[in-house]
């Protein structure tokens, strides 16, 4: 397999904080690969580090072979990168923020008009290519820029929480548009993002990224495979009890409480529904809820971590 | 070859920016007017002004010059900082340009727009009864560009040190005042006290409005030669360091 990007041992400190913590990654090329973790978890120093906006306090990283301290120039040029904050000038239209950034990128100048053309075509801004940023939408400035990042046809495209902060429409469109890049040019796309669901349907890889150490990388579907479990979630009237009880069944394979509700970790959920009722009933405790859950990433960020994404980072 | 056309792309950008903001043309003309007629009329009939012929409005017109360019060119890169919240400023850097190239780009693209200002005025000087010549005109707008190249070399490192526009005001009252006020753009330079003098001749900005000056009314304290090799060594000086500065602190810019 080639990778097109590989650190040995990254890490970022600031003072006594560590912000990344000896992170081994390889991404494959042509890949969709998402580092996955909650807010603070270190993502963008690991992502800013890759696109030499940081230095690594030790460790090494390469990006398209070249390495990301010796060589800044040389992966600067391989790469587009869209920020997790807006990086557009509002008074600028957006045809100009890309023959901008064509000019910037060094594309020649008999491709650029066409290039240009194009992305625009692909970003679908259409007749609001010549009008100034300040009025778009916030989908269309996402579209912007990531079409921006694609103008000089980059061997990596890092996108730093792609969707965050927009609406679930257009979040949508932002997936089928980032599928629809990595099937159709020859480009490698290092996504971060805190949403499991958008790391779920886009990535081929996924790493998780924990209070900045990679705790594991798989694709999404092994990882949900390694859970190896559905998810029975309970909401009971004496939690206490019913935990102590069903440890005792064979059938649980793991079982905690979160939040008031005590989920439980079994395999072939739907048969053990009607059962696990019956066994609360059995020991006189009031079953108020009960549902059913095929493992999602979620389930396996908790069960690597022992908190949900979402929760305090 | 890269290098030009980034210079070039980030040049036209600033153009764009500052055509674009049409309150800010306005504001760039009408200010050094207010100034002219209002109080250039006011002091000038309350004093009476021995250098020149053409009185008190004529003596401040090429300071209020210099003082136009002063503000455009010092806020303008001081603008740095506002690119910087927006993000803007990290799309440029992640470029694949070298830094000295983004700070030249932007300098000689706060110094087109002063310039466009100064020539402004410099049409506009039969107000103050002052003849214009097109030798005079493009003696200038030389002057001017040299000066300008320093004073955003100035606001660029200014920015590259400030991280909010919070600190506007302080850049203002310790910066952009003391270099108007104590460039003799409104008052002779020749006896004041020896401190005052001292502060003056430090000023990089006297050169220019004597320079200006020299050009334009034909009276000056240094020789002209003096005064261009000052502003244009100020010019080197702020952009190379700007330059490093940039360089070197790319990190906490992005």
């Amino acid at each position: 397999m080639e990778y097109i990007i590989q650190t040995h041992d990254i890490s970022k400190k600031y003072d006594d904080f560590t912000a990344v913590n000896g992170v081994n990654l390889k991404v494959p090329k042509n890949s969709v690969y998402g580092v996955l973790g909650p807010n603070g978890a270190g993502k963008t120093t690991l992502i800013s580090m890759l696109c030499t906006i940081l230095h690594p306090t030790s460790g090494s990283a390469t990006v398209n072979g070249y390495d990301v301290t010796k060589h800044p120039k040389e992966v600067r040029e391989s790469i587009g990168i869209v920020f997790q904050s807006r990086a557009l000038d509002d008074m600028l239209t957006g045809r100009e923020h890309l023959q901008m950034h064509a000019s910037l990128y060094g594309v020649p100048k008999d491709v650029r008009q066409e290039r240009i053309d194009e992305i625009l075509d692909l970003i679908a801004l259409g007749p609001k290519a010549n009008e100034f940023v300040k009025t778009y939408s916030g989908g269309m400035k996402r579209r912007l820029e990531i079409g921006r990042g694609l103008i000089h046809h980059p061997k990596v495209l890092f996108l730093d929480e792609p969707t965050l902060g927009l609406d679930p429409q257009t979040r949508e469109s932002i997936w089928s548009y980032i599928k629809e890049l990595n099937q159709n040019q020859d480009v490698t796309v290092l996504m971060t993002t805190h949403y499991m669901e958008e790391a779920d349907k886009l990535c081929d890889e996924v790493a998780i990224i924990n209070q900045g150490q990679i705790i594991t990388t798989n694709s999404p579907r092994n990882l949900k495979r390694e859970l190896k479990a559905d998810t029975i979630t309970m909401q009971v009237d004496n939690i206490e009890k019913f935990i102590e009880e069903a440890q005792k069944l064979e059938f649980v394979k793991e079982i905690y409480s979160m939040d008031s509700e005590i989920k439980l970790m079994v395999e072939r959920g739907e048969n053990l529904v009607a059962e696990l009722v019956n066994f609360a009933n059995k020991h006189n405790i009031f079953v108020y809820s009960i549902e059913l859950e095929h493992p999602n990433l979620e389930d396996v960020f908790l069960k690597y971590t022992g908190r949900t994404i979402q929760g305090e980072g | 070859m890269a290098e030009l056309e980034g210079i070039y792309t980030i040049w036209l950008r600033e153009n764009k920016r500052f055509v674009r903001y049409r309150s800010r043309i306005i504001t760039s003309v009408v200010t050094p007017l207010l100034w002219l007629i209002i109080f250039g009329t006011g002091l000038g009939s309350a004093v009476r002004f021995g250098t020149g012929a053409a009185g008190y409005q004529a003596f401040i017109f090429p300071g209020i010059i210099g003082q136009t360019i002063l503000f455009t060119a010092v806020f303008s890169g001081v603008s740095v900082i506002m690119d910087r919240q927006y993000g803007f400023l990290k799309e440029i850097l992640v470029a694949p340009i070298s830094r000295p190239s983004i700070v030249f780009g932007k300098a000689l693209g706060i110094s087109t727009t002063a310039m466009i200002q100064g020539m402004v005025l410099l049409l506009l000087s039969f107000i103050v009864a002052v003849p214009m010549t097109p030798i005079i005109f493009l003696e200038s707008v030389g002057v001017i560009l040299l000066i300008s190249l320093g004073l955003s070399g100035l606001g660029l490192l200014i920015s590259s040190f400030t991280d909010s526009m919070e600190g506007f005001n302080l850049i203002m009252s310790f910066i952009v005042l003391p270099i108007f006020l104590l460039s003799g753009a409104l008052f002779p330079i020749t006896g004041l006290p020896s401190w005052l003098q001292v502060a003056v001749y430090i000023n990089p900005l006297t050169y220019g409005v004597d320079a200006l000056r020299n050009i334009i009314l034909n009276e000056a304290v240094l020789p002209l030669y003096v005064d261009v090799i000052v502003v244009a060594l100020f010019a080197v000086m702020m952009i190379m360091i700007s330059a490093l500065v940039f360089s070197k602190k790319e990190q906490s810019l992005m």
